[in-house]
């Protein structure tokens, strides 16, 4: 079996004979390289990165989940800035985690470079002699031979592409170096892989962006909702193009097993790379981002957004315009808000509901049946009260803080508002005036992601894969035939896995003893 | 988008197939129980004539195969798709790769011997599809609909299905080199030494293990490499952490580890067919308590 566990090649610089160390501290510092770059250490290190990533798939993280986190700060008080503290909720940006795969990667340059010498040392020396006796191989044969058959196991192994060398009364040949080869190639390009990514994530910027019907984004910073940027990121990464969003699409399955599954999302839009540019439309759907220069835009979500005019009581305008609502359930049951600080006589906030395909559940209140706009419904519950927008305090615009304000309507005590087709238009009590619901638009949801390095990535993936796939998959072996009392013997050694290795010896001894016209074979 | 047809009576047809498939495997379980039982007699005489008996339970399981295969088409028919796009899809089309494989490996005669577990796994599988995984046709939600569906998921299946034959080798393997079944005079561990006599040596079984791994981990290594590119295309960021991500890593990492074992003085052998049995451990683990109860993107519950 030494064959197929010492699985390295046995020329490869094997480190792990580290005993006791030298002394003084270069002594020290040369045995620690050693512990760090041998065998043991780099399956310790894969093995603890394994384990330290666990915890990010318990805990919501930050970077995949940062409302999970916040949830995870409200139902754990007490745990939840400890774990924190642990940096539980940033594992893979975590110092442990970091720690780790670092630690692994300089493990991996320490081994991959005198391996990488070794080896290129190897690839031009001849193939190693015979050991001085087969006993301890595990593949070899005897057979009777002719003057002739070094001559054709040389021709016989040379044609099988192995390389071949004759010396005296003895044949080394040694094929598969590739096996090698592949093995470097693998673990280089994971270190190509580890910088592209890095180098990636540090050019890189995300920004996202609710796009209603009719609305257009403009590449710069103050049009995104939120932006993530990557470390190395300056403002003039992001290429000029502005994107007017012209048409969104969504349909829904109405079959009876499926009704209200999406089938598909299309936002049509139209692309121009400068302001005088040459308009493109486009489609952009869930799988199939689109590609400007220097940026992808992908659909990541979508809804409706009513159209609505609030007038006071006089008829002056207070508010016109779309208002996004987000979806609450697979049905787009929408929650929207909006706030008249400017409103007379008193400023107001509204919190509503847009059910586009309304039904009555059987405690009588309002749900949606199906995400399609069949028949819409818009209900509102409305605040008067301090808004609390002019403290400078930023609010999120999606959320109505309604602790400290009088609500007047909705809800069970107060009027009903409900607004049940566009063009409606409904009065507010305690002399706020009229909403109109004037028309539906439809909103997505869109990013705009850039990195630089995806196609780097990419491309250390496939080598990493092809060098692997050589690495596991081409034996590596060494044949040796020679003269011997009494005949010849012919034996193999393999350097890792080797199915063939029995067979090989076998089909060899057979070929040889034939090419010997008068004797007969073993 | 034309809408699809959902083909709901094909669709019914499609369970009877499963259901009957999950019948015939129960019979070439036994039979295969059977043919241990004899193979290990201490009579010579009956142990010479149980040959027959496995063939029956290949031939058996082999009918089995193609009422699964039939269950697994009518599916994806019915849906117009392939059928893996939903935990129950996902285990028909799994356990019957998984059985197909192992019928297509037998050419290796070494790995007979675990039919009855190959067997089993697959009857376990299609019995928790069946009774707990089972949903409805539907039509694919769009971030769905992409060939890297079919890529990536068949990749990961048939990956999933290489995994499992090497966790079944090291199983016996380290039955085979465990002291107690060696030595003990316990009657279940004499019992146990006598099924392992069918097995090939440790030496054999465990060079199997191993290769049925590496193919095992190339795969994987495609389905991870795979699911980054979808993920970049449907998520717009190839790699993000999600639970299904990590577990994907954990999982190839894992072998990544077994692989080095194999190559590290003290690790091979018994150490290493424990990293095996680890790293199906988190297969199975990523496949079941991951997709019921972790949450992600990879949960699908419409998008919003
Ligand atoms: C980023 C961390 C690493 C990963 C993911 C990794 C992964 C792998 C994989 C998948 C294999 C098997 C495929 C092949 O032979 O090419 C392998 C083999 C190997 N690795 Fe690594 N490796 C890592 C780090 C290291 C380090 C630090 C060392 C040096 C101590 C090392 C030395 C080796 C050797 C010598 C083999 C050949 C074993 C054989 O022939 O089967 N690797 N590695």
């Amino acid at each position: 079996m030494a064959g197929f566990r010492s699985t390295r090649p046995s020329d490869h610089v094997d480190s792990e004979e580290v005993t006791s160390p030298d002394i003084g501290f270069r002594g020290w510092l040369r045995w620690f390289w050693r512990q760090l770059t041998s065998m043991r250490t780099a399956l310790f290190l894969l093995l603890l990165l394994a384990a330290a990533a666990v915890p990010g798939s318990i805990y919501p993280q930050r970077s995949a989940d940062p409302n999970g986190v916040t949830l995870y700060f409200q139902t754990q008080p007490e745990l939840a800035p400890w774990l924190d503290k642990l940096q539980f909720f940033d594992v893979y940006s975590s110092a442990w985690f970091s720690a780790i795969y670092i630690l692994l990667f300089v493990s991996l340059i320490g081994c991959v470079v005198p391996r990488t010498l070794v080896h290129a040392k190897a690839m031009v020396s001849a193939p190693a002699a015979a050991p001085k006796t087969f006993a301890r191989l595990k593949a070899k044969a005897k057979f009777e031979g002719s003057e002739n058959t070094l001559d054709n196991a040389f021709t016989e192994l040379k044609a099988a592409r192995y390389r071949v060398v004759r010396n005296g009364t003895e044949v080394a040949a040694e094929r598969g170096y590739i096996r090698e080869t592949g093995n470097l190639v693998f673990h280089i390009s994971l270190i190509g892989l580890l910088i592209a990514v890095a180098i990636g994530g540090g050019l890189s910027y995300s920004g996202q962006r609710v796009l209603i019907e009719g609305e257009t984004l403009v590449n710069n910073l103050g049009s995104y909702d939120s932006f993530s940027p990557g470390t190395f990121f300056k403002k003039d990464s992001l290429t000029p193009f502005s994107l007017t969003l012209k048409k969104f699409e969504a349909d829904f399955d109405l079959q009876q097993v499926n009704v209200g599954t999406p089938t598909d999302f299309r936002a049509t839009v139209t692309s121009k790379l400068s302001v005088n540019g040459k308009p493109k439309n486009s489609v952009i759907r869930v799988n199939e981002p689109l590609e400007l220069p220097g940026a992808n835009v992908y659909l990541t979500g979508n809804g409706y957004a009513p159209v609505l005019t609030f007038r006071d009581a006089s008829g002056n305008v207070s508010f016109s315009g779309p208002v996004v609502y987000l979806p609450q359930d697979a049905n787009y049951t929408s929650l929207g808000v909006i706030k008249l600080p400017d409103a007379s006589p008193k400023q107001f906030g509204v919190l509503s509901f847009f059910y586009p395909t309304v039904a009555k559940l059987q405690t009588g209140a309002l749900t949606s049946a199906f995400p399609g706009n069949a028949n819409p419904v818009i209900t509102m519950s409305v605040y008067v009260g301090n808004l609390g927008l002019d403290n400078g305090v930023p609010s999120n615009v999606f959320s109505l803080a309604v602790h400290g304000l009088k609500q007047v309507a909705g809800g069970k005590k107060h009027p009903k508002i409900e607004l049940t087709k566009e063009g409606e238009t409904v009065q507010l009590p305690a002399g706020l005036g009229s909403v109109t619901w004037d028309s539906t638009k439809r909103y997505a949801s869109l990013d705009v992601d850039y990195n630089p390095a995806q196609l780097w990535i990419f491309m250390f993936a496939m080598l990493a894969l092809a060098g692997l796939i050589t690495s596991l998959l081409v034996p590596r072996r060494r044949v040796w035939v020679r003269k011997v009392a009494g005949g010849f013997e012919v034996g193999a050694l393999a350097k890792g896995d080797d199915a063939r290795l029995e067979q090989v010896v076998e089909e060899l001894k057979v070929k040889l003893a034939i090419k010997t016209p008068k004797k007969k074979a073993k | 988008m034309v809408p699809i047809k959902l083909d709901v009576a094909l669709a019914s047809l499609s369970l009877i197939f499963i259901y009957a498939a999950m019948a015939i495997y129960t019979i070439s379980f036994l039979i295969f129980v059977f043919h241990i039982a004899r193979a290990t007699s201490e009579k010579k005489s009956i142990r010479d004539t149980s040959g027959g008996l496995q063939r029956a339970g290949f031939i058996v399981m082999g009918i089995g195969a193609l009422a699964h295969g039939i269950g697994v088409t009518t599916r994806g028919i019915s849906a117009s798709r392939v059928p893996w796009a939903n935990m129950y899809e996902f285990s028909i089309s799994g356990s019957f790769l998984i059985v197909l494989i192992f019928m297509t490996a037998l050419a290796v005669k070494e790995i007979r011997v675990i039919a009855a577990f190959v067997n089993a796994f697959a009857l376990l599988v299609l019995g928790v599809a069946t009774t707990t995984f089972y949903v409805q046709i539907k039509t694919l939600m769009p971030a769905l609909q992409s060939y890297w569906l079919v890529i990536h998921v068949t990749v990961a299946v048939l990956a999933t299905a290489f995994f499992n034959i090497a966790a079944a080798l090291a199983v016996a393997y380290l039955l085979r080199e465990w002291a107690w079944v060696q030595k003990s005079k316990n009657v279940l561990a004499s019992l146990v030494r006598r099924v392992l006599k069918m097995f090939p040596d440790s030496a054999k079984l465990e060079r199997l293990s191993y290769r049925f791994n590496v193919v095992g981990f190339i795969l994987w290594s495609f389905t991870l490499i795979a699911g980054a590119i979808w993920a970049e295309r449907a998520w717009h960021r190839y790699w993000g952490w999600d639970t299904k991500e990590v577990w994907t890593f954990i999982i190839w990492t894992i072998y990544a580890g077994y692989l080095h074992a194999n190559a590290t003085r003290g690790w091979s052998g018994k150490r290493s067919a424990w990293l095996s049995l680890v790293g199906f451990a988190a297969v199975l683990f990523n496949f079941t308590i991951v997709n019921l109860f972790f949450k992600g993107l990879h949960v699908y519950s419409g998008l919003k």
